[in-house]
Order: structure tokens, then sequence, then C-alpha cells
């Protein structure tokens, strides 16, 4: 056998090992969260290590508990609402800013494009604070809407910097067209850059929907009132009390977490494509 | 009309259509900052925020003093960059051995890489309570299965431990239990991230390249560490610097699976244990600031080095 044979032969077998190795360790724990949040405590308790679901046995009582008990109805609509508006302010604003970024000419342009990737790497832990003081002081930080802008501000500069990137692909031809046929800048925005921008659109609103929904830090710090929960400071709330319930505990995670990944699944050619562009942090 | 006068016009649309992507940053990135350095050196407590006392001028550094002097730092400090390390390593190195498995064509390549993405798109809350679960002591299916069938004689608390001592063929090894598992999370987690830009950069390197030295008689591994490793250089480090700053910054992962219990203790949690743990709302400030600092260095780094993750 020669040498290039047989290295690639120990490369087929790396790789199926590899591929399964990843497979399992991605898998597996998506795969528990639904076995668990199915299966009641007692067999839990029982069998801890029985990797099966018996169909037979399927309990859906953690769904309908964690939804009508623990008020779940409410954080799946406070998070709906978060992301939604979130997602609306980010896409406009960042299609206009693009626009200006790209087609108009003015001073400090590459100051922006600086400041947008400085902003990029801006951890929350440094800025949740300072915010978390300011608007105690002020006695709005139990807010849904205060978050909603605290969103924005993580998801609008690189959402803008997305944009902006597309944008310069675009041809001129058209848009001059346009404007010499009377169209205003914002015109030319409606009718010509946005229809030829849906999938980098697409992608942007993706990425911001996720991170308005995924956010942790700033839900868990800024809401008091648990009306205004989103599902993740839900679900923390509910593992705090509910403690020994791991099945309530998994239900509620596969809520904040299905929805996420569905969406992930139809769209996920314009995800890869954003978070190659930079979308993705944290 | 002039050309300067349409200069100016466009100056002042483009000014209009910037200002409220402006005035969110700084009212939500910049004044922060800035009232962070302040609230930094004023003695605030938690119970300070509804008065004025949040505006009087006295300044002093006893807050950093306070959070310098904690007898706690050098370990935090330590258990952070091993943590920062240890995890960017990890996901880069996962996302590499990824990124090479999924490289070449083959059937069911899209919904492998669609898989691989998941951890990185799945709620934090979700995932560490799921691994909480999974790796709990005495629930968990992970240590039941291994005790079950002979792998482990009794269950590790791997979140809760803080040491775990081996005996490996009689050299005994003393691993920091909790941090470990921490750390194999992080891997876990952040290598979808590496994984798609190494990827991109692979299925950008020439195919030239490859058939050049094919012809030449160099083997795949021999192509692998001759070719591919030195196209890869640039993302890997850059990818290196990315994550080493957001994982020194990172709050969520660590405190959602141990609250920094067991050894974990990191930065971030200092931030928020001296606000919600000792009411004290200076230090917690202070801590801010030092984190600030060490991004505020990297930032320098990126920039001086010129490195681009994109565009």
């Amino acid at each position: 056998m020669t040498r290039e044979a047989l290295e690639r032969s120990i490369i087929r077998l790396i790789r199926i090992a590899g591929i399964l190795f990843f497979a399992v360790i991605v898998a597996f724990p998506f795969y528990w969260m639904i076995v668990s949040s199915l299966r009641p405590l007692e067999e839990i308790l029982m069998n801890p290590a029985n990797l099966g679901l018996d169909f037979r046995k399927i309990d859906l009582s953690a769904y309908y508990d964690v939804l009508f008990d623990h008020g779940f109805i409410r954080y799946i609509l406070n998070s709906l609402y978060v992301s939604i508006i979130t997602v609306a302010l980010s896409l406009t604003l960042a299609t206009v800013g693009g626009y200006a970024v790209t087609r108009l000419r003015f001073r400090g342009q590459s100051f922006m494009s600086y400041s947008i990737l400085i902003i990029y790497m801006f951890p929350a832990i440094v800025l949740v604070i300072p915010l978390y003081v300011i608007f105690s002081h002020m006695g709005f930080r139990d807010s849904i809407n205060v978050l909603i802008l605290v969103y924005l501000a993580q998801t609008l500069p690189v959402a803008l910097y997305m944009l902006r990137s597309y944008f310069k692909t675009l041809p001129l031809e058209m848009e001059n067209a346009g404007l010499i046929d009377g169209c205003s800048r914002f015109g030319v925005i409606w009718r010509i850059i946005i229809p030829l921008s849906a999938p980098a659109l697409a992608s942007v609103a993706l990425y911001t929907f996720m991170i308005a929904w995924n956010e942790f830090l700033f839900a868990f710090m800024f809401l008091d009132t648990p009306d205004k929960f989103t599902l993740s400071r839900g679900v923390v709330q509910l593992a705090g009390s509910v403690h020994l319930s791991k099945q309530l505990v998994m239900a509620a995670s596969v809520l904040v977490t299905l929805p996420i990944l569905l969406l992930f699944l139809f769209f996920e050619r314009y995800l890869v494509r954003g978070m190659t562009s930079g979308a993705m942090k944290g | 009309m002039s050309v300067n006068s349409k200069h100016h016009r466009e100056s002042r649309l483009a000014f209009w259509m910037l200002a409220p992507t402006f005035a969110v940053v700084l009212a939500f990135v910049i004044v922060p900052v800035i009232w962070n350095l302040w609230i930094s050196l004023k003695p605030v407590s938690l119970a300070d925020l509804r008065g004025d006392a949040l505006f009087q001028f006295n300044l002093s550094f006893e807050n950093f003093q306070k959070v310098f002097s904690d007898p706690d730092f050098d370990t935090v400090l330590l258990t952070t960059l091993v943590y920062t390390i240890g995890g960017s390593l990890l996901s880069i190195f996962l996302g590499l051995m990824a990124a090479l498995l999924v490289h070449a064509e083959f059937r069911g390549r899209a919904l492998l890489r669609g898989l691989f993405i998941a951890p990185y798109i799945a709620p934090v809350v979700a995932v560490t309570f799921t691994w909480s679960f999974i790796l709990d002591p005495q629930l968990g299916v992970f240590n039941q299965f291994a005790v079950d069938h002979g792998l482990l004689t009794q269950p590790i608390p791997f979140l809760s431990q803080r040491w775990l001592d081996l005996d490996i063929m009689g050299v005994g090894l003393r691993i920091p239990m909790a941090l470990f598992s921490v750390i194999l999370f992080e891997g876990w987690r952040y290598f979808p991230f590496a994984f798609l830009f190494i990827l991109a950069r692979l299925q950008a390197i020439p195919d030239e390249f490859y058939h050049a030295a094919s012809v030449d008689g160099a083997t795949p591994f021999q192509r692998f560490f001759h070719i591919t490793l030195p196209q890869l250089v640039t993302v890997l480090s850059t990818l290196f610097l990315f994550r080493f700053i957001w994982t020194f910054n990172k709050f969520d992962d660590v405190f959602l699976l141990t609250r920094g219990q067991a050894g974990t203790k990191v930065l971030p949690l200092d931030v928020y244990d001296y606000a919600f743990g000792e009411f004290n709302i200076g230090a917690s400030s202070a801590t801010a600031m030092v984190l600030f600092g060490v991004l505020a260095l990297f930032i320098f780094i990126y920039f001086r080095w010129g490195m681009r993750i994109d565009d």
C-alpha cells in the first residue's frame, strides 16, 4: 500500500469517527431536553440512565403546567413582542443608515466603520451595571420597552454594518435612473434597494430576532415583575422555584429553544451567510 | 446648482439618516461607559440608586483599591485567564475539526452543517440547564449511565466539585473539575462560531494548490500541514482574538452553570456579586472598568495588527 493510499484510508476512518462524535455531542443535549420534558418525575428518579423514550408513557403534563400554571403563555407573548419590535426598529434604522453610508458622501465615513466594529466587540457585562444604575435612578428599569432599546443598541450597529456590505454590491444604474425620474432618496430605498436586498434583510432580521429572543443578562437584571418576563427570564425563574422538577425545567427549555431552532432550520442559508458577515457575537 | 451645495445637502441628509443610530449607540453604549467610570470612582451602594448621592462630587480610588486588594482577586483573575484561554482554544480546535470533516462533498453534508450550528443558536438558559441536568451526580444521565456500565465507580459532581483527584497508573493527577467542565461547555457552545469562519476560509482555498501538490507527490497529511494550515493562520488568529475578548467578558454561561461556585468564579461574576451580593455598586463598576481596560487593550491590538474578520 502506498503512503497516499494508507493516509487516505486513515482519513476515511477518522472522518467517520469524527462525524459520529460531533453528531452525538451536538444532538444529544437537544434530544435529552425533549425526552426529559416528556417523562414524569418518578420515571426520571427511578431510571435516570434510560436513554430511550417509551411512546406509551409520553407525558405532556409538564407543558400544560408550564404554560398555564407558571405563566409561560405570557412570557412567550412578551418574548415575541420584544423580538419583533426589535427586529422592526433595527431593520428600518439599519436600512436607512446603511443607505446613507454607502450612497451619500459625508465626512467621517471610515470613522463610522471603525466605531461599528468596536461596538460589535463590546460585551454586555461592561454596560449592564451603568445602565442598571441609570434606569433604576430614573425609575423605569423594570420595563419591557427599555429592554427593547437596549437590544436595539446591541443589534443596530452590526445590522447596519451587514447591510452596508450588501448595499455596496448593488448596481447603481437603477438607483440613478430612479433619482433622475424624480424619486426621492426614500423613494429609491423603498422601491429599489429594499426589493433588491431581500436576502440580506432576511439574514439581518433573523440575526436580530435571535439576539433578542435569546438574551439573558439584561432581561435577568432589569425585569422584576413576572408579568413582564421574557422567556429566558421566565425559565431562570422557574428553575429557581421548582428546583427538583427537571421535567418542568426541560419543558420550559424546549419552549424557548424550539421556535429559534425551527426558524433557523427554515432559513439556514440566510443565517449562515449572516453569521460569516459578522452577525454573531457572544 | 453648484457642486458644493449638492455635497452640503448630501451631508445633511446623511446626518439625519444616521442620527437615530448614533443616538441609540450614544445613549446605550458611550454614555454608560463614561457613567460607569464616574460610579467606579464613588462610594455607591445599591440603596443609593434612587437618591442624589449619585451626583455628588466625592471621587476616590477606594473602589479600585477594594477590588485589587481583595484576597481572592488573584485567584479570580487566574481562573478567568484559564477559562478564557482554555475555552477559546477548545472552541477553535473543535471548530477546525468540524470544518475539516464537513469540508468535502458528501450526502447529508448540508444537514450536518445545520446541526453543527445548533449549540450556538439555542438560548443560553436552555442549554446550560440541559447540560447541568445531564451532568447532575444524582439524576444526570451521564453519571448514571457511566456507573451502570462500569465506566465510573461513583458519580462525579462535574459542576459542583472543585478538585478531582485522578489516579492514572499510579500517577496522581489533580484537576479543577468544575472549571474543566465549564471550559468543555464553552468549547461545545462556541465551536460553531469558529466552524463557520474556518469553513468559509477552507472553501476559498483554490483547488489548484492541492492539484499542484498532488502532482508533486504530497500525501494528504502533508497537504494539510503545508497548504491548508498556512492558509488558515489569519482566520485562526483573528478567531482567537475575538473568542478571547468575548470569553473574557462572558457572564451568562458560568453564572447559569455554577453561579461561580467550586472554583469557577470569573471576573464578570465579580461584577454581579459585588452589586447584588455585597450591594456595593461602586466596586461592581470598578470591576467592570477593569474588564473594559482589558477590552480596550485588545481592541487596540486588533486595529494595530489590522486583523479583519470580514470585508
